[in-house]
C-alpha cells in the first residue's frame, strides 16, 4: 500500500488504508459469524430449529445471488425462480436417469443456468425498468407452465429423489440435519466471499456505475450490456446452485415447488429488507425474514386464519417504508444531509 | 383457471374444433373463440385500466393490484350475502368501497413510500407487495380460505345464444361495463378539470406546484379511480368466478403484461392491450392443452417488447 | 493552424423529428488548443457534444479523431479512444463515494482495482476534492459535483475533453478556481472544447471561439474576432430581445 501512495496526499494516503482495513475487517466479522454458525447446531439439537437454519443459509445465499444482478447492478429481476429451478431440475434429472452425482449436477445446473442467463439477457437487457421486470416474471411464468407439461422431468407429480446410501458423495443424509446445515453455510460463505472480492473490483465498479446512471457510465468506457450479462451469469450460476441444494435438501421437487414465483419474490425480499446492494444486506434480511416466516406459519398459520400473512405483509411494509435503505441502516454511517453552505466542503 | 362458464364454453369451443378438425372449423366455432376471447379480454382490459392510471399519474407499479381485485370481489360476496340485493345493483358501492380504500391505500401507505430518499422504487414495489400480503391474511381472517361463488344472481349461469354463438351473460354484462368504464375515463381525462390536472400531474410535477394544483389530492383521487376501476371488474367477476383469497394473483400478472404490452402510461393501450390478451388466450386454449393457455400471452408480450421496447403505444 | 487537427467534425447534421439542432457543422480542433463553443440557448451546442461523445449518431456527417473515422464508434468506445465529457446537467453516481466515482474512470484504462484506486486519489488531488474522497457524490455540492464530473473525465486520460457548461451556477470565486483548473488540464496536453455561456469567463480563456447560432456555424476565429462579428452580435441580441 505503501509504494502505491507514494506521490498521493497524505489524507489521501490515509483514507486508503482505511478502506483496506475496513475490507479485512469485513473478513475479520465473516470468519467470527461463521464460526458462531457454526457451533450453533451442535448446541440446538431441535429438528425443527435445525431446519429453519438451514432455510435461513440457503435463502442467505440465494438472496445474496439475486443481490449481485438486482442490488449492485440494479436489474431488478423477479424471475430468478427459472434458474433455481433449472438447478433443482438439472442436478435431480441427471442423479435419476444417469446416476450423477449432485455435486457435479450442481455445477451442470449452474453452468446452465449462466448460459440460459446470457441468451435471455440477449434480449431482455434492451428493456428498462418495469418492462424488463415483467420480462423476466413472464419467461419464469412461462418455464413453469413448460415444466408442468413436459413427461420427461415427471410433469406436475415432478420428482423424487431415489433414497441412496447417506454420505457426502450422494449429498443425502437421512434425517440428519447437520450436514445440509453446513453445506448451506459453505453455500452462504462462498457467495459472500464472490461479492466481497467483487465489491473492490472492475465489475463491481461498473456495476454500480451501471445502476446509479448509465449514461454517465457509457461516457467512462463502461459498456453497459456487457456488464449486465455479466452480473446475470454470475447470479444466474448461484442461483442454480442453491437450487440443486434444495433438492437435495428436499428430496422431490415439482415445477410448483422450484418454479413458482414465490421464490423469486423470496430470493429478492431478504436483500431488500437488508439492504439492496450491500454485502450484509441479503443475511441480515434472510436472518429476520426465513425464522419470521416459518414460526409465524407454524404458530398463527396452522388454522389458516391469515394471521401470518398480516404479520409477515405488516413487516416488509414496515420495514420498506421506515428503513428504506434497509436493516443496514441501523449498523452503517447514513449518507448525510447537503453541507449547509458550499464553503464547508470546499477546503483542500 | 377455475373459471365456470368461461371452461364450460372452452370445452364446447374445443368440442367443434375437434369436431370438424382444425382446419375445417366452422365459421360458428372461430366467432366463438373470437368474441369469448373479446369479452374476456375488455374484463381484461377494465382490471389494467386502473393500474395504468397510476402508473401514468406518478410511476408507481402498484403490487397489490391482484388483491384489490380480491377485496372487491369479497366485498360484492358480502354485501350479497348482507343484502340479499343482486349483485348487479350493488356494483356501484363496491366501485365506492373501492374508491376509499385506494384513496386510503395512497394516503397510509403510498405517499409515505414516495418520500423515501433512497431506493424509491424498491420501496414502493415493496410497500405495495407488503399491503398485498396483509391484504390476502385479512381475507384469510374473516372469509377463510376457502372458495366462494355468489348463487343464484340475474345473470350468473345464463347464455345468450347469438346464431349458435354462446355468449355468458356475466362476460358480456362485463364487456359492456369495460366499454363504459373506458368512455368515462375518457370523458373524465379530456373533459374535466381532474383530467387537465391528471394531464398536468403527469407531465411535470414541478410545473403543477406553480400552477397551484394540489398534487396529493390529484393523487389521492388518482388512486381512488385506480382501485374504483378495478372494483368494476372485481364486482363483474364475482358473479361467475370463485372468490378465494389468492384470486387475484393470477390476474394481476396478467394485469402487469396488459399494461406492459400496451406501454406503461398508456391507458387507452391497456384497452387494446387487453382485448389482444384476451383473443390470444381464447386462441392458445384452443390449440394448446388448457394449462397451457398462457404461453401464448407471454410469447405476444415477449415478442412485442423485443420489437417495441416501450409497449404498443407507451412513449414513457 | 499547421498541427494536424486532433478532432474534426465533418459536414454534421442532426434532426430530432422536424427540429434540426445541427445543420453541416464542421469544426475542426488542433491539437492542445482550448476551443471554446458558444452560442444562445438552443443552438445546439450540447447536441453537437453529445454526438461527438458519441451518444447518439449524427443524422448526417462524420467524426474524425486524430486521423480515424469514429462515427461508427459509441459511447464507451470513444472514451476509450480518449474523449472524455462532463454531462450540462450533472449525472454523479449518487450512491458510490466520490473516489468510487473516480474510479469508475479510471477502469478504462486498468483492471486493477489498487491502480484505479490510486489513479483516482491522483486526480482528486489535481482537482483539489481529496478532502471530499470519502463522501457520497450525493452528498456533495452543486459545485463540487461539478468538480467530481470533471475528475471522473480526466481519470479516463483523455486526449479530448468535452466540457459542457461547467462554470454554470458557480460563484465568481469558484468559477475563477474552474479556470485555473481548466488552464491545469491543459498544460497536462489534454485538448479541451468547452461550451460556456458566460462570455466573460470563456473569452479570456480559449484560445479560439466557435458560435454556434439555430444549429449552424455562425462565425469562427480567436475570441477577439468572434466578439467583433456583426452577425454574432446580432444573434445575442436577438437571442436577448426574445427572451
Ligand atoms: N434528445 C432530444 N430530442 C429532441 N430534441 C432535442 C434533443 N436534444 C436536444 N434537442 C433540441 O435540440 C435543440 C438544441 O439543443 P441543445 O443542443 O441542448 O442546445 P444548447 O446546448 O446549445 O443549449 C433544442 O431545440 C433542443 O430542444
Ligand atoms: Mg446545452
Amino acid at each position: 500500500m505503501s509504494t502505491q501512495s507514494i506521490g498521493i496526499a497524505a489524507g489521501l494516503a490515509q483514507a486508503n488504508d482505511r478502506f483496506h482495513a475496513a475490507r479485512r475487517r469485513q473478513l475479520m466479522t465473516l470468519v467470527v459469524v461463521v464460526l458462531v454458525i457454526s457451533v450453533l447446531p451442535l448446541l440446538v439439537k431441535d429438528v425443527y430449529l435445525q431446519n429453519i437454519m438451514v432455510l435461513t443459509l440457503m435463502y442467505t445465499a440465494l438472496s445474496q445471488s439475486w443481490n449481485i444482478l438486482g442490488g449492485y447492478c440494479g436489474q431488478i429481476s423477479l424471475g430468478h425462480a427459472i434458474y433455481f429451478g433449472i438447478g433443482a431440475y438439472t442436478s435431480t434429472l441427471l442423479f435419476t436417469k444417469f446416476g450423477v452425482s449432485p455435486w457435479f449436477g450442481m455445477a451442470a445446473g449452474g453452468g446452465i443456468a449462466a448460459l440460459v442467463a446470457l441468451v435471455l439477457g440477449y434480449p431482455f437487457f434492451r428493456l428498462k425498468g418495469h418492462y424488463f421486470t415483467i420480462a423476466t416474471i413472464v419467461v419464469a411464468e412461462a418455464a413453469l407452465v413448460l415444466f408442468l407439461s413436459w413427461p420427461y422431468a415427471g410433469g406436475a407429480l415432478g420428482i423424487q429423489l431415489p433414497a441412496a446410501a447417506d454420505n457426502w458423495a450422494n449429498l443425502q443424509f437421512g434425517r440428519n440435519k447437520l450436514p445440509f446445515i453446513y453445506t448451506a453455510l459453505a453455500l452462504a460463505t462462498i457467495t459472500w466471499l464472490v461479492t466481497w472480492k467483487i465489491e473492490d473490483s472492475r465489475w463491481g465498479y461498473w456495476w454500480r456505475a451501471v445502476k446509479d446512471n448509465p449514461e454517465a457510465a457509457e461516457s467512462l468506457g463502461v459498456v453497459i450490456f456487457n456488464s449486465k450479462m455479466a452480473a446475470a451469469a454470475l447470479s444466474a450460476f448461484f442461483v442454480a446452485v442453491g437450487g440443486s441444494f434444495y433438492a437435495q435438501f428436499v428430496a422431490y421437487i415439482d415445477p410448483d415447488s422450484v418454479l413458482n414465483f414465490h421464490f423469486s419474490l423470496l430470493f429478492a425480499l431478504p436483500a431488500v429488507l437488508g439492504g439492496i446492494g450491500t454485502l450484509w444486506g441479503p443475511a441480515l434480511g434472510a436472518i429476520i425474514l426465513i425464522p419470521l416466516t416459518e414460526f409465524t406459519r407454524s404458530y398463527a398459520g396452522g388454522s389458516g386464519q391469515g394471521i401470518d400473512l398480516i404479520i409477515y405483509g405488516a413487516l416488509i411494509m414496515l420495514i420498506a417504508l421506515w428503513k428504506p435503505e434497509g436493516l443496514i441502516g441501523f449498523f452503517v454511517r447514513q449518507p448525510k444531509p447537503l453541507p449547509a453552505s458550499a464553503d464547508e466542503g470546499a477546503h483542500s | 383457471m377455475p373459471c365456470r362458464e368461461h371452461r364450460l364454453l372452452r370445452l364446447r369451443v374445443k368440442g367443434l374444433a375437434q369436431d370438424n378438425g382444425l382446419k375445417t372449423m366452422t365459421f360458428q366455432a372461430l366467432a366463438q373463440i373470437v368474441v369469448s376471447g373479446l369479452l374476456m379480454g375488455l374484463i381484461y382490459a377494465l382490471i389494467a385500466a386502473g393500474l395504468s392510471l397510476i402508473f401514468g399519474l406518478m410511476d408507481v407499479v402498484n403490487f397489490a393490484h391482484g388483491e384489490f381485485l380480491m377485496m372487491a370481489m369479497y366485498a360484492m360476496f358480502g354485501l350479497v350475502l348482507a343484502l340479499a340485493v343482486d349483485p348487479v345493483l350493488l356494483m356501484p358501492i363496491v366501485a365506492g368501497l373501492m374508491f376509499a380504500l385506494g384513496a386510503i391505500v395512497y394516503l397510509g401507505v403510498v405517499r409515505h413510500a414516495m418520500r423515501a430518499k433512497v431506493n424509491a422504487g424498491m420501496v414502493q414495489v415493496f410497500a405495495t407487495f407488503g399491503l398485498a400480503i396483509v391484504l390476502r391474511g385479512l381475507a384469510q381472517l374473516f372469509f377463510t380460505p376457502d372458495f366462494r361463488s355468489i348463487p343464484n344472481t340475474w345473470l350468473g349461469g345464463k347464455t345468450l345464444n347469438l346464431g349458435g354463438i354462446f355468449l355468458p351473460w356475466p362476460q358480456l354484462f362485463g364487456g359492456a361495463v369495460s366499454i363504459a368504464a373506458f368512455v368515462g375515463l375518457y370523458l373524465l381525462i379530456s373533459r374535466t378539470d381532474f383530467g387537465r390536472a391528471l394531464a398536468a400531474t403527469r407531465e411535470d410535477a414541478g410545473a403543477v406546484a406553480l400552477v397551484g394544483i394540489d398534487r396529493n389530492k390529484v393523487f389521492t383521487i388518482g388512486w381512488g379511480l385506480g382501485a374504483g376501476l378495478v372494483g368494476l371488474a372485481g364486482s363483474v367477476m364475482a358473479i361467475f368466478f370463485y372468490i378465494h383469497p389468492d384470486v387475484g394473483g393470477p390476474f394481476a400478472l396478467t394485469a402487469y403484461v396488459t399494461v406492459a404490452l400496451g406501454g406503461f402510461g398508456s391507458i387507452f393501450g391497456a384497452l387494446a392491450a387487453g382485448v389482444i390478451i384476451g383473443l390470444i388466450e381464447a386462441i392458445t386454449a384452443t390449440i394448446l392443452p388448457t394449462e397451457m393457455k398462457s404461453l401464448g400471452i407471454y410469447a405476444a408480450y415477449l415478442a412485442v417488447v423485443f420489437v417495441r421496447p416501450r409497449g404498443l403505444f407507451g412513449n414513457i | 493552424m499547421t498541427a494536424a487537427p486532433i478532432l474534426s467534425v465533418k459536414n454534421v447534421t442532426r434532426r430530432f423529428g422536424g427540429l434540426t439542432a445541427n445543420s453541416d457543422v464542421s469544426i475542426d480542433v488542433p491539437q492542445g488548443e482550448i476551443l471554446g463553443l458558444i452560442g444562445p440557448n438552443g443552438a445546439g451546442k450540447s447536441t453537437l457534444f453529445n454526438i461527438i461523445a458519441g451518444a447518439f449518431p449524427p443524422s448526417e456527417g462524420r467524426i474524425v479523431l486524430n486521423g480515424a473515422d469514429i462515427t461508427g464508434l459509441d459511447a464507451p468506445a470513444r472514451c476509450a479512444a480518449g474523449i472524455a465529457r462532463t454531462f450540462q446537467v450533472v449525472k454523479s453516481f449518487e450512491s458510490m463515494s466520490v473516489i468510487e466515482n473516480v474510479m469508475v474512470g479510471s477502469f478504462v484504462r486498468t483492471a486493477s482495482a489498487a491502480e484505479a484506486r490510486r489513479k483516482a486519489a491522483e486526480v482528486l488531488e489535481f482537482v483539489e476534492l481529496d478532502g471530499r474522497a470519502n463522501a457520497l457524490a450525493g452528498e456533495l455540492t452543486p459545485p463540487e459535483k461539478r468538480r467530481l464530473e470533471m475528475a471522473r473525465a480526466l481519470a479516463t486520460e483523455p486526449k479530448l475533453l468535452l466540457l459542457d457548461e461547467v462554470m454554470t451556477g458557480l460563484t465568481p470565486t469558484e468559477a475563477r478556481k474552474g479556470v485555473a483548473l481548466i488552464r491545469r488540464v491543459r498544460e497536462t496536453g489534454v485538448t479541451i472544447l468547452m461550451v460556456e455561456h458566460v462570455m466573460e469567463i470563456v473569452m479570456p480563456l480559449v484560445d479560439r471561439a466557435v458560435v454556434l447560432h439555430l444549429g449552424k456555424v455562425l462565425s469562427e476565429g480567436t475570441p477577439r474576432q468572434v466578439v467583433a462579428d456583426e452577425a454574432v452580435i446580432n444573434a445575442y441580441l436577438g437571442d436577448r430581445h426574445r427572451a
